[in-house]
């Protein structure tokens, strides 16, 4: 369980950490919009440049970054068989071929850019939740939607329910290993049997994990109450969300990884 | 079963840099039938020591990977921590796990936040039809019938309700009869009366007492209590980052209570008084439960009179 | 002033018109005095938790009258004012924090009530030395110990600048190192800040630094007094399930086998009354 390292903050100080979240969501956004319109491996070498720069910016240690990927690990695997046997566009650098399986220079080339797209995708979001505390997570999703308040959205409420849930999964976390020991104590396993009989084991989990999560949810409602919550009408706010030097660096560098791609595409397509 | 722990350690990510013991070289022996205890703060090792024993933490020469490295020229073989309960040597990957946690049970912190079957019994019968599936209907029946009235229900009464709808005391004690249902022959609870009111307390250990006594041949619990510690065990183990550092009984464990105040533990209420009385020059030796302190001091007390 | 008067309150958690209802609560009368230290005693299920809901308007009682810092609880207009007056820490340290960073925490309740920020800022800091916790103000609230996480839970409370605080078992999922945590800073808040308090508790050891102690039982208050008094009438402690501390039950050992000691509360004045009765006897 602790291998899960997606959305858990990484609280040191760093250049990224002090950036501005509204800036970081766009910057995000942006960065992803990047990494789509990168067309061959120039283009990706500086989307991943810039990649390197803003993790050896931000003070996470690469391992904790790599390891984000690992939750899509079986996806990524998946793509790139797909991408590698059944890519066809042209029938004439054929390295291997079985059946209706083929593989090529091209379907290899493909695959590989493919599996960086996805990996580079997944780290950089996980650079957001590694250097931004939920609640300017949030809070600067607030900001960001703001508008959509003039047609009665719940922007706020939303932002909370997402920064709570950010703040439940390292208890839940918890929680599940411990249900998890005790059902292994009275001989649960996890491990092995067929698809079904796996899936099976998993309801003497998940059952106790939604009543105490039903439990918490009913006593945090009572806490929250009792702590004088009635939605944002009179809510103030005590961390302001203000941009600073850094955030007009940061949108330099991706403005840079932007150009750059854009540029880059003229060498064509992988 | 004879507990036999030697040299047992165990760190936390092993390798990266956050690696910190949290167990670290235990050597400790517990017999059979003791009634014993495990003391220490949260992070001092106890919980990960508890673990080991049902093989949830499992030694590294257990791993199917593992390969013992080859001795350097000149330098005496690798030693590896140990830990044998009675037939079952837990370093040995050919070991049958599954059948030795059938015989070392563990009740966990809160245990009634396990429970997840829609009938009492089906609950109860979750370990057995794990660890027991070749059983029939009607042995299962009967082991499960026992198990509740073992632990103070009434089977025909709860046996179709949920668990649910039970009361918190109730569940309690459902949870602990999903445990004991394989006939463990070790039973380890961690802290069984947390989140209890006193007389909730009470029961539970005399519940504990009773199984004890007519159920399970060990029973070792995990507490912060010291008042319980005194009042039930045979002997005690402490437990401090990860180190052992006494293993008594109770009745000298107590005299040490300078080392407890270092390691930021309490001591029961007969010790406390029994310092206090002897700032005054009164000297009584106890074992320090309640009923040995109260007889002590009355035989000193009539002894003056004398 | 009186900080909590409760008269006649009943509260059941059964409908109105339900016939065998059972009321958690049954013809409450209580007044506790602002400074004050009340401690609420009774087994699991005695009422006692109900009894702080309904004091934060949490729940709304069906008979009787609250008023809390001269309101009334009932007013639906007043809610907003009496849980600014009244905080509650609750029983479960993990399930009453909100934020993922100990000073977003604390700032939420001072958020909801509109406080400008410079003032927020400086509420946590006081808030955060109130409870001994200043060095963790940017530290993850999951990565806390149990008695950490219930100080910084405190530390919420009383950003709020509350007149009355409800300790609703507030230690009962702690190990006696929280536990003592919690009381010292408990203590200091009543003592040094006239905090009012109410600790609900089914520790009977921590009702001894209460001014006055009440006893619950099915709903009702069934005993009230110092804590002394209250412990000095044990058996009938006993009969409400609740037993007395390790201290009371040693007293009635020495006492049953012809030791003239009187109820004594801590090991230290017990070890006084043991000597004093032995020294007589020596002459």
């Amino acid at each position: 369980m602790k291998d899960i390292a997606f959305g858990q903050y990484y609280p040191v100080s760093s250049f990224v950490h002090k950036l501005d979240p509204r800036f970081k969501i766009v910057a995000l956004i942006t960065y992803i919009v990047a990494i789509f319109l990168a067309n061959n491996y120039y283009g990706m070498a500086v989307c991943a440049l810039g990649f390197f720069l803003i993790v050896l910016c931000s003070r996470v240690p690469f391992k904790k970054v790599f390891r984000s990927v690992k939750g899509i690990f079986v996806l990524l695997i998946f793509t790139a068989v797909l991408q590698i046997f059944f890519y066809q566009e042209s029938e004439n650098a054929k390295v291997w071929q079985w059946w209706i399986f083929t593989v090529s220079d091209e379907s290899l080339l493909h695959a590989g850019f493919l599996v960086l797209r996805l990996a580079l995708l997944v780290m950089v979001a996980s650079i957001l939740t590694f250097t931004t505390t939920p609640v300017a997570l949030t809070d600067g999703l607030e900001s960001l939607l703001y508008p959509l308040k003039l047609i009665r959205f719940p922007v706020h409420e939303l932002a909370l329910i997402m920064s709570i849930a950010l703040r439940f999964i390292p208890t839940l976390m918890e929680e599940t290993e411990r249900i998890m020991n005790a059902q292994k104590a009275r001989g649960a396993d996890f491990e092995s049997g067929s698809l079904l009989s796996r899936a099976k084991a998993v309801i003497p989990i998940l059952i106790p994990l939604l009543i105490s999560s039903f439990r918490r949810a009913e006593e945090l409602g009572d806490a929250m109450d009792a702590r004088c919550y009635a939605g944002s009408k009179v809510r103030t706010k005590y961390k302001k969300l203000k941009f600073s030097w850094r955030d007009l660096v940061g949108l330099l560098v991706i403005a840079a990884i932007v150009v750059g791609v854009v540029f880059l595409k003229r060498f064509g397509a992988v | 079963m004879r507990i036999q722990a030697e040299r047992l350690s165990y760190s936390y990510q092993a390798g990266s840099s956050f690696s910190a013991y949290a167990l670290k070289d235990v050597t400790l022996t517990i017999e059979e039938g003791e009634f014993f205890g495990i003391i220490g703060h949260t992070g001092s090792g106890k919980s990960t020591f508890v673990q080991h024993l049902n093989a949830l933490i499992k030694l590294p020469t257990a791993d199917k990977k593992f390969k013992p490295k080859k001795p350097k020229k000149g330098q005496p073989a690798p030693v590896y921590p140990s830990l044998v309960i009675g037939k079952y040597d837990l370093g040995d990957k050919k070991t049958n796990f599954k059948e030795l946690r059938s015989k070392v049970g563990i009740v966990f912190q809160y245990p009634e936040y396990q429970l997840f079957a829609e009938s009492v019994y089906d609950d109860v019968a979750f370990g057995l039809k794990n660890f027991r599936s070749e059983l029939s209907e009607e042995e299962k029946t009967v082991l499960v019938r026992d198990a509740i009235s073992a632990v103070g229900l009434d089977y025909e009464s709860v046996k179709d309700a949920s668990p649910f709808d039970l009361s918190g005391g109730q569940k309690r004690r459902v949870a602990i009869a999903g445990v004991i249902v394989t006939r463990p022959e070790i039973l380890i609870l961690d802290e069984p009366a947390a989140g209890l009111d006193p007389l909730g307390k009470k029961e539970i250990m005399e519940l504990l007492h009773s199984l004890h006594r007519d159920w399970c041949k060990t029973v070792i619990i995990v507490s912060h209590d010291m008042d319980e510690i005194s009042e039930n065990c045979t002997r005690a183990a402490v437990f401090s980052h990860g180190e052992l550092k006494f293993v008594l009984p109770p009745s000298e464990l107590f005299l040490h209570d300078e080392e407890l105040k270092a390691l930021d533990l309490d001591i029961p209420v007969t010790a406390k008084v029994r310092l206090a009385l002897k700032a005054k020059g009164i000297d009584v030796q106890t074992d320090f439960t309640e009923e040995d302190f109260a007889e002590k001091v009355l035989a000193y007390y009539k002894g003056v009179r004398a | 002033m009186k900080a909590v008067e409760f008269e006649n309150v009943s509260f059941s958690y059964q409908r109105e018109d339900d016939e065998n209802r059972k009321f958690a609560v049954k013809n409450v009368n209580l007044s506790v005095e602002e400074g004050e230290f009340v401690a609420v005693l009774g087994h699991n299920g005695s009422g006692k938790s109900t009894l702080a809901r309904l004091a934060n308007a949490l729940l709304q009682a069906q008979e009787g009258k609250i008023i809390v810092m001269g309101m009334d609880v009932s007013d639906p207009a007043m809610q907003f004012e009496v849980r600014k007056n009244v905080g509650i820490v609750f029983q479960n340290p993990d399930n009453q924090t909100v934020a993922s960073i100990v000073e977003d925490d604390i700032a939420f309740g001072p958020e909801n009530i509109g406080v400008p920020r410079e003032e927020i800022g400086r509420r946590i800091e006081k808030a955060l030395s109130d409870v001994g916790m200043t060095q963790y103000r940017d530290r993850m609230t999951s990565a806390l110990s149990g008695g950490q996480k219930q100080r910084v839970a405190i530390a919420g409370v009383l950003a709020i600048n509350p007149k009355v605080m409800i300790l609703d078992e507030s230690t009962a999922m702690l190990d006696p190192k929280g536990r003592r945590e919690i009381m010292q800073v408990v203590k200091r808040l009543n003592r040094e800040e006239g905090m009012t308090i109410l600790l609900i508790t089914h520790f009977m050891e921590e009702a001894l630094l209460a001014d006055r102690a009440i006893v619950m039982n099915r709903g009702e208050i069934v005993m009230q007094g110092t804590p002394d008094e209250i412990f000095e009438r044990h058996e009938e402690l006993e009969t409400y399930n609740l037993t007395l501390p390790g201290i009371g039950a040693l007293c009635k050992k020495l006492q049953d086998g012809g030791m003239p000691v009187p109820y004594v509360l801590t090991p230290e004045e017990l070890a006084e009354e043991i000597a004093k009765c032995v020294f007589r006897q020596n002459g």
